[in-house]
């Protein structure tokens, strides 16, 4: 397939652009931040990117959804990178449907996924428990009682922990830590009893959260999957995720890269355009050649999710890697050559460099991807 | 798009006919490359059988029009016999700065004499090139070039020293950029001009490099005829052609970026010089290198794709050879720097039985060359702040 998107995918982008640029620019999730918001995202938003189809697009047509692809809906995640735009569409469009989709029974697909595209229906994965990425290393406890689970533990870095209806809790029903085997998958009521969730204050004033469990009552219906088998839908969930992420960095790493370069077309000093120094010229177009970078493997890495290819897992790992180096450095540049004025928290550039870490660090950084791809590759 | 299937099928009934078993092995080094030329001797009968074959499609050189000699495939179809040729590792039939560069020029600028007289040669590998651009004062600054080129009416008669003649003393022609007014202003002074390397006064002498092989030439010119219908292009007008040949040297030079079909990754050497426990390279360090440097390469890799796929479908700006050059030139010399770690004292060898001629450090020392040669790193950037970027 060509390296390049469609005509409809091109309409996607503009037009999510432009909706985004609009209704949920930086100034959004400021205000959001400044106002304490208790949902952390503004529902009216959600409502409207629901009507627009965004949290269909990748539920299958048989249950009601669009079916439109991953390549689009990266399109939309590019753009909402570039405004910072704070809403369900990650953990609920993306994880949410991603997990169901993979793992769940024709059943659940056709209540959960047609409830998700209708709006109806928010969830969120919580997967881990340590403060460093680990799928496999699930402690948290699922003890079978009759037709019951009773589930104890605890749950971090849940992206909207506190306002999503529905958590996928990814448990241990037998084995240990670091088995692949064992671990299942459990779809828990927010506000079931026994579950108590605790909002983390983020560094990028999105949501999420610390969740505990202690005795919790769930039924064997609500389990996603087969028993123990819960690791490949929720490794290639993750998969799915990283990508998006990835794309989300992709967008916090050309507006920060745009917002840059105007500036050093404005800002003068010694009398000149500071744009036309050759330390600070180099510089951007070292940063420039990086992001062109950026494109090919995010691209690449959504049309092998589209296209089912083997090759996904690998491609997600180069993409979510590569992207942690160039986010950073994109965010790190942008800071510094705008100098004093990008330490203000009144100018906009510094909101980037902090959901630049936070995206980043979400179901493994750099060094995780890094790890993982030179193992995939055998070494 | 069953025509392109079809396509594929010929095609691969064809190479398994056609591509002698020893053309589908990996090259071990520079040795095993085939340039062609009047003095060129072939390796081995099948190096000889693989370029005649290959030559007699015009698949030396797969988009050329079939009236010149080439192969006549459109991009697709050139796609296709890309990947099939990688499919089955085939060795590239044919080196060639006539195909990379001299011959896209022709056929954008030349006239329909110049394109009957030199382009089937260059298909049929029969005629070797090599390039005249810099010289002792025009490295960089390549437009203050001195070479001058003096009007006699129907010829002209060439003075002054080119460097970094690549394989001059083996080529049979070059193409060369003569200063042929000398009072207009610098960029509007210079002609394009083509002429046999046994025209007398013509003298190449190899320049000895840090890594002891001598790839290049110092080529002295000492009133050399050049004809006025070996002109390219108008006479004074050479530049623009220069900088678009330039544009395709740079696309070539940033290729050495990219690790060739089925050769062995980084990774997979270090695991073997290394050793691996449980499933990890022995040095965590060296490995955290050497994963790096294989995302960046694989980035790059799929970025030249999509360089080539935009530009196909008309969405591309056309001017990222410059960040291809810059990128792939720093990433090649990224990973000649991890094989001399890689490969650890072995690496020092500078000859010897085992050391294939010490071609791991020899090849590292000809690395540096990569970001200086076709325009150094800090022009690339130079063009990309200031024609990408709009950076005054």
């Amino acid at each position: 397939m060509a390296l390049v998107i469609n005509e409809e995918q091109q309409m996607l982008k503009d037009s999510a652009q432009g909706f985004l640029a609009e209704f949920a620019p930086v100034s959004e999730l400021r205000k959001l931040r400044d106002e304490g918001s208790e949902t952390g995202y503004n529902p009216d938003l959600w409502r409207q990117m629901v009507e627009m189809g965004w949290a269909a697009i990748l539920v299958p047509e048989a249950y009601g959804g669009l079916e439109f692809g991953h390549v689009g809906m990266g399109q939309i995640v590019e753009q909402s990178g570039r405004t910072l735009t704070a809403s369900p569409l990650f953990s609920t469009a993306i994880m949410g449907v991603s997990l169901i989709n993979l793992a769940a029974s024709e059943e659940q697909k056709a209540q959960l996924l047609s409830a998700i595209a209708a709006g109806e229906l928010t969830t969120t994965l919580a997967v881990d428990e340590k403060i460093h990425h680990g799928p496999t290393q699930i402690s948290m406890s699922a003890a079978r009682q009759g037709d019951h689970y009773l589930l104890n533990g605890e749950k971090r870095a849940v992206v909207d922990g506190h306002s999503a209806d529905k958590l996928i809790v990814a448990v241990r029903s037998s084995g240990e830590a670091g088995q692949q085997s064992g671990i299942s998958l459990f779809l828990v009521d927010r506000n079931a009893a026994g579950v108590t969730v605790e909002r983390t204050e983020m560094v990028d004033s999105r949501n999420s959260a610390i969740v505990r469990f202690a005795d919790v009552r769930v039924s064997a219906a609500d389990m996603l999957g087969a028993e123990g088998e819960g690791f490949a839908p929720l490794s290639a969930a993750l998969d799915i995720g990283n990508v998006y992420l990835a794309a989300e960095m992709l967008g916090i790493a050309q507006e920060s890269f745009e917002r840059t370069l105007q500036y050093l077309k404005e800002r003068k000093q010694f009398g000149v355009l500071i744009g036309s120094f050759q330390a600070l010229q180099h510089r951007a177009a070292h940063w420039w050649s990086e992001v062109e970078l950026c494109k090919s493997v995010v691209l690449k890495a959504l049309q092998s999710l589209d296209e089912g290819d083997a090759k996904s897992p690998l491609l997600a790992s180069i993409a979510k890697a590569k992207l942690c180096e160039v986010s950073e450095l994109a965010t790190n540049e942008a800071i510094q050559m705008h100098g004093g004025i990008g330490m203000t928290d009144e100018y906009e550039i510094g909101f980037f460099i902090k959901r630049a870490r936070p995206a980043a660090m979400l179901y493994g950084d750099y060094n995780y991807h890094g790890d993982r791809y030179a193992q995939l590759c055998g070494y | 798009m069953s025509d392109l299937n079809a396509f594929r099928q010929e095609t691969r009934d064809w190479l398994e006919q056609n591509c002698p078993p020893s053309m589908r092995t990996p090259a071990n080094n520079a040795e095993d490359a085939c340039w062609g030329g009047r003095n060129w001797v072939f390796k081995s009968e099948e190096q000889k059988q693989w370029l005649e074959r290959m030559a007699a499609k015009g698949w030396t050189a797969p988009t050329w029009p079939t009236e010149y000699g080439g192969g006549g495939l459109d991009k697709a179809e050139a796609k296709i016999l890309k990947e099939e040729l990688a499919r089955i590792k085939a060795r590239s039939p044919l080196d060639s700065f006539g195909i990379w560069m001299i011959g896209p020029a022709l056929l954008q600028f030349g006239s329909e004499e110049l394109k009957q007289q030199h382009l089937p040669p260059i298909v049929r590998g029969e005629i070797r090139w090599c390039q005249g651009y810099s010289e002792p004062g025009a490295g960089s600054d390549l437009a203050g070039l001195q070479c001058k080129g003096e009007d006699m009416g129907d010829h002209f008669i060439a003075n002054g020293q080119k460097v970094w003649t690549s394989y001059g003393d083996k080529a049979d022609w070059m193409f060369c950029l003569l200063r042929t007014d000398p009072d207009a202003k610098k960029q509007m002074g210079i002609s394009l001009v083509l002429f046999d390397m046994t025209t007398p006064g013509v003298t190449p002498k190899p320049i000895k490099l840090i890594s002891g092989s001598s790839p290049f030439c110092e080529t002295f010119l000492d009133n050399v005829r050049v004809e006025k219908n070996q002109v390219v292009g108008e006479v004074n007008q050479g530049w623009t052609i220069a900088k678009y040949l330039l544009t395709h040297e740079r696309e070539m030079i940033g290729g050495f970026g990219l690790t060739g079909a089925g050769s062995e990754t980084l990774g997979q050497i270090a695991a073997k010089t290394v050793g691996v426990e449980n499933g990890r390279i022995n040095s965590p360090l060296l490995r955290a290198d050497v994963l790096k440097w294989e995302i960046d390469a694989a980035s790059f890799a799929l970025t030249a794709e999509r360089v080539t796929d935009e530009v196909k479908s008309g969405q591309g700006v056309g001017a990222t050879s410059a960040m291809l050059k810059y990128y792939g030139t720093e990433l090649n010399k990224r990973r000649f720097e991890l094989m001399m770690k890689i490969h650890g004292s072995d690496a020092m060898i500078w000859d010897g039985a085992d050391s294939n001629g010490g071609w791991v450090p020899r090849s590292w020392l000809r690395t540096k060359g990569n970001s200086i040669e076709g325009g150094t790193s800090e022009v690339q950037l130079n063009i990309i702040a200031k024609n990408i970027l709009g950076l005054g």
